[in-house]
């Protein structure tokens, strides 16, 4: 009836796993008790659950990755501790069986569920607004995507409390990974996890591309589009183009487990290397999916803050379209001590190191954007400087990576987990937290704690040199990764220093999550009404902040690069906003369930394929099957917002430019 | 900064190797002395025994890419990271002496000057590292007028297994070798995959069921060195560790002629091996079924033969 599933699942004997569980289970119960209590559950139905709103959607996402950075970041410093401790004759605190579970579930947790909705949350969020546009190509799918991500998550979580996570590292190699190695349920969590969400990613890029290629504002052609949305459309081209490819390989590995083929066995005729092969060809642009929407956020923060247009727009623009094509033809470099001989080796080598011009160049514009500007050095331009700095040392060690007589020495150690952590803290999360404090007043109408924000930016800042630097130096003294022991103590010196980073990034995290209650709490003192607090220069911000749900009352009519810029400066000059646009009445679409009964049933049917419960198997694509029927035949799709509304929503956001324009008239 | 005190050279096999930086700089004369003053920038002043102190050809030649390409990124790395900061700082708001250009956002030669400088770069490091993948590639044999010895590798569940063809011995998680001759490796997993490196003698190289992949060390002179399991291959994983003595030419005979008294490899004791263990001390083999280093990784059952006297 149950398949595998038994008592036998639950951590009884396991301290650490058991108290975590409880404490989770209560956690999540007391919360929704609480909403309960409050009466809360129609809101969150009718404005969040059931939103098809591309800037819900995105809030939701970036939620999402804020909270599963906080358990990816529990296993970091569970690790951190436990090396502090393990040299010698001291064996740490957890068991290697455990261990090999906390680096698995670190490495997957952060790139699938913490990197990747955070930069996907970020760019639905900001896409539509900086194109000018009301919502995206297909907003329920939008809301499939995320809750289907949120799918994945639930799963992932899930094996903390019944069964087990994978032991097998965040890519799963097999051998390792088949039936014969790991016949536990961990690796099945893995699968399943990452396949669903792995399909909200997937139609989320398919959402991006259409929308970013079909759907921009008047006027708005390619080369005048913002900074970001080039950086996204190149992102979400390499989901539509590489997530297939990672659907597919642990479709491969599935059938290995489930249906005893011998794709990547040992025995049979399989071939792991050909699972190394796709799962790192679907990786390496992985890598770039993250990191150009970044690039993007750094781009647009660079520019506001400097009061000036980003410097080589175009040369940037190709610069992002050349990492975007070389990005799928690196993928080798991640295993040159297979043996595949000096000319493979070489090419994939030298193709490494290309793609690091483009990046290079880059840099390089985001320092000329700053040379002749007046620098603001506001909370995320600090990031962005931060980011900078560190990643230049990040990208280097890359390319030193890329050396591949250098790598034969250098791979699978912790100087390629110092690097990887380099670009991936250094790069991808300064992108996600300068570009989180840069458009929260956008969503919630009032910025960010000043103070908290800036003592976080530091703590995480001198928290990662300190916890990493360390690590380039193990690396280079023999030190390998994943090792949950090591027998020279000499070591420890620097494996507790590098536990002193993790604690420094952990003061990082607390007053990430202070600021965040403290910003709600004195909202009215830091408000934003003019929904431009930055002094912007991209569409994003001729809006409300929070905009309304329409985004813009009537659609822009863009004139040149910086739409907002050209826009705000001719309004000084004339001492007067435009005239009041003719006002229509705006159809928008409605509300569906359909996202979060899909994903429900999606839920259910992973699940039970974890635990080989076959007849609820059927039961969930059953169900998920019949939600897109009834959606497919739904009758009324859209409702109308009435012409008053419209006009009274912007008449007031007018007002709010009119008094600013006054205001900034006056000399100070 | 990190104030790693230097290691201190331990009783024993140990002390040939392990030497603190300062004498590190001493030994190898000015010649080398950029590279130590690298060496103790990047904070490792316990290199002795990493990949930083290669007691091989090819380990020493790794170490030199290694620093050689460090050295030309930092060339521009470094300038740019003081760029980055002094522009940012010059141009802050408050500043009123920085002149404050709104409009420009445009240079044909700054542009032609940035995509130039990395190019350039990569360029040089591109040619480093095609050079460097040929000279360095791991099939290929080591220039030496000694004749080499080959030793095949097995990697087990958690352990190694060393067997010497030619000797008709095997040996596990401790490879002899004599110093100063190369080092012919082929190797072959028969479980998951695992990668077989001694960090001071540099090129590691995966070990994959089913597949041979071949290998060329040296170590220049007598020692003992740490080695490991790279790739992550399961619950031993952290303990996978060996050691590999090399011992003058004399030495290695004398190691020989003992281990053939040891009891034999045949398909029985084989199979005692391959059942997953950890922390295994290490042991020889008198014998070994000629060819098991090809039924392994064939993947073919062993022959239950009994073991063949002399090869």
């Amino acid at each position: 009836m149950l398949g595998k599933l038994n008592w036998s699942a639950i951590p009884f004997g396991e301290p650490i796993p058991l108290v975590t569980g409880i404490v989770l289970v209560f956690g999540i119960s007391a919360v929704l008790a609480l909403i309960t209590l409050k009466g809360w559950w129609p809101y969150l139905w009718r404005e969040w659950i059931t939103s098809v709103d591309h800037k819900r959607i995105g809030v939701m996402y970036c939620m999402l990755a804020l909270v599963m950075l906080l358990r990816g970041f529990t296993d970091a410093i569970m690790m951190r501790s436990h090396l502090a401790i393990a040299a010698g004759s001291s064996q740490g605190y957890l068991p290697p069986e455990h261990y090999n579970q906390i680096f698995s579930a670190h490495g997957t947790i952060m790139i699938f569920f913490t990197a990747m909705p955070f930069v996907v949350g970020l760019m639905n969020f900001v896409v539509p607004l900086q194109l000018g546009v009301r919502d995206v190509a297909f907003p329920t799918l939008n809301s499939v995507s995320f809750w289907l991500t949120a799918s994945g998550v639930l799963l992932i979580n899930l094996s903390l409390v019944i069964g087990e996570f994978a032991r097998t590292g965040w890519l799963a190699y097999p051998p390792l990974s088949e039936l014969q190695f790991s016949p536990g349920v961990g690796v099945d969590y893995y699968l399943w996890s990452i396949q669903i969400a792995g399909v909200g990613t997937l139609l989320s890029g398919i959402n991006l591309v259409t929308t970013i290629l079909k759907m921009r504002a008047p006027g708005m052609t390619y080369t005048r589009m913002p900074m970001f949305c080039w950086t996204a459309l190149a992102s979400n081209l390499l989901i539509v183009a590489a997530f297939p490819i990672l659907t597919a390989t642990l479709a491969m590995l599935t059938l290995d487990r489930y249906l005893g083929f011998h794709f990547f066995t040992n025995d049979g005729g399989g071939n792991a290397m050909m699972y190394i092969n796709l799962i790192w060809a679907w990786g390496h642009p992985e890598v770039y999916i993250l990191i150009l929407p970044a690039f993007g956020v750094f781009s647009e923060v660079i520019s506001t803050f400097s009061s000036k247009a980003l410097f080589g727009y175009r040369s940037m623009v190709l610069a992002t379209m050349c990492i975007c094509v070389l990005s799928f033809l690196v993928w080798l470099h991640h295993f040159f001590t297979m043996g595949a001989g000096a000319d493979v080796n070489g090419f994939f080598g030298v193709m490494t190191m290309i793609i690091a011009v483009p990046t290079g160049v880059k840099i390089f514009n985001w320092l000329f954007t700053m040379y002749g500007g007046r620098v603001r050095f506001e909370v995320p331009m600090l990031w962005s400087i931060g980011f900078m700095v560190t990643f230049v040392i990040g990208g280097m060690t890359g390319v030193l990576l890329a050396v591949p007589p250098a790598d034969f020495v250098l791979h699978n150690s912790l100087f390629l987990v110092a690097h990887f952590h380099n670009v991936i803290i250094g790069g991808v999360l300064f992108g996600a937290f300068a570009g989180y404090t840069y458009w929260f007043p956008k969503a919630f109408g009032f910025k960010l704690h000043d103070g908290l924000g800036r003592a976080a930016f530091w703590c995480w800042l001198t928290g990662f040199y300190i916890a990493f630097m360390p690590l380039y130096a193990l690396g280079l003294m023999g030190a390998t990764r994943r090792m949950q022991h090591y027998d020279d103590t000499g070591w420890q010196p620097l494996m507790i220093t590098a536990f002193v980073g993790a604690v420094i990034i952990l003061t990082g995290i607390g007053c990430q999550v202070l600021q965040l209650i403290v910003s709600i709490r004195q909202r009215d003192r830091n408000r934003d009404l003019s929904g431009d607090p930055w002094d912007g220069r991209s569409l994003e911000w001729s809006t409300a902040s929070p905009p309304p749900a329409f985004n813009f009352a009537v659609l822009p009519d863009v004139q040149g690069e910086e739409a907002y810029w050209g826009v705000k400066q001719s309004a000084i000059e004339d001492k007067r906003l435009g005239d009041e646009p003719e006002y229509e009445p705006i159809e928008m679409p409605r509300n569906t369930p359909t996202g979060f009964i899909t994903a429900f049933f999606a839920t259910i049917t992973g699940f039970a394929l974890i635990w080989h419960i076959w007849w609820l198997v059927i039961l969930g694509l059953v169900g998920a099957y019949a939600v897109f029927v009834i959606f497919a035949w739904r009758q009324d799709e859209e409702y109308t917002i009435p012409v008053e509304e419209v006009a009274a929503i912007d008449r007031k956001r007018r007002h709010y430019r009119e008094q600013r324009l006054v205001a900034d008239r006056k000399p100070a | 900064m990190l104030d790693v005190p230097p290691k201190v050279a331990d009783a024993g096999d140990g002390a040939i190797h392990q030497h603190s930086v300062v004498e590190s700089i001493m030994v190898r004369g000015q010649r080398n002395r950029t590279q130590a003053a690298i060496c103790i920038l990047l904070l490792t002043s316990a290199c002795s025994g990493g990949v930083l102190d290669p007691q091989g050809p090819v380990g020493a030649a790794e170490k030199l890419i290694l620093l050689n390409s460090l050295a030309i990124m930092l060339a521009i790395v470094i300038p740019t990271i003081f760029a980055t900061l002094a522009v940012a700082w010059w141009f802050r708001a408050s500043n009123t002496r920085a002149r404050y250009r709104p409009s420009w956002s445009y240079s044909g030669r700054i542009e032609l000057v940035t995509w130039s400088i990395p190019a350039m770069a990569v360029l040089l490091l591109g040619g480093i590292g095609w050079v460097g993948s040929h000279d360095l590639d791991p099939p290929r044999p080591l220039v030496s007028k000694v004749k080499p010895i080959t030793v095949q590798v097995v990697s087990l569940d958690w352990k190694w297994l060393f067997i010497y063809p030619d000797l008709g011995i095997a040996s596990v998680n401790r490879l002899v070798v004599p110093a100063g001759t190369p080092v012919s490796f082929q190797l072959t997993s028969a479980t998951v995959m695992n990668s077989f490196f001694v960090p001071q003698l540099g090129s590691q190289i995966y070990t994959m069921a089913g597949m041979t992949t071949r290998l060329h060390l040296q170590a220049d002179r007598p020692g003992t060195y740490q080695g490991l399991s790279s790739q992550f291959s399961g619950e031993g994983f952290s303990r996978m560790r060996f050691t590999v003595d090399a011992v003058p030419p004399a030495q290695f005979a004398a190691w020989a002629a003992q281990a053939k008294g040891s009891s034999g490899l045949d398909a029985a004791s084989y199979a005692a091996l391959r059942k997953p263990s950890q922390r295994v001390a290490p042991f020889t083999y008198g014998s070994v079924v000629p060819g098991l280093f090809g039924t392994i990784s064939g993947q073919k059952p062993v022959p239950a033969t009994t073991p063949a006297k002399k090869v």
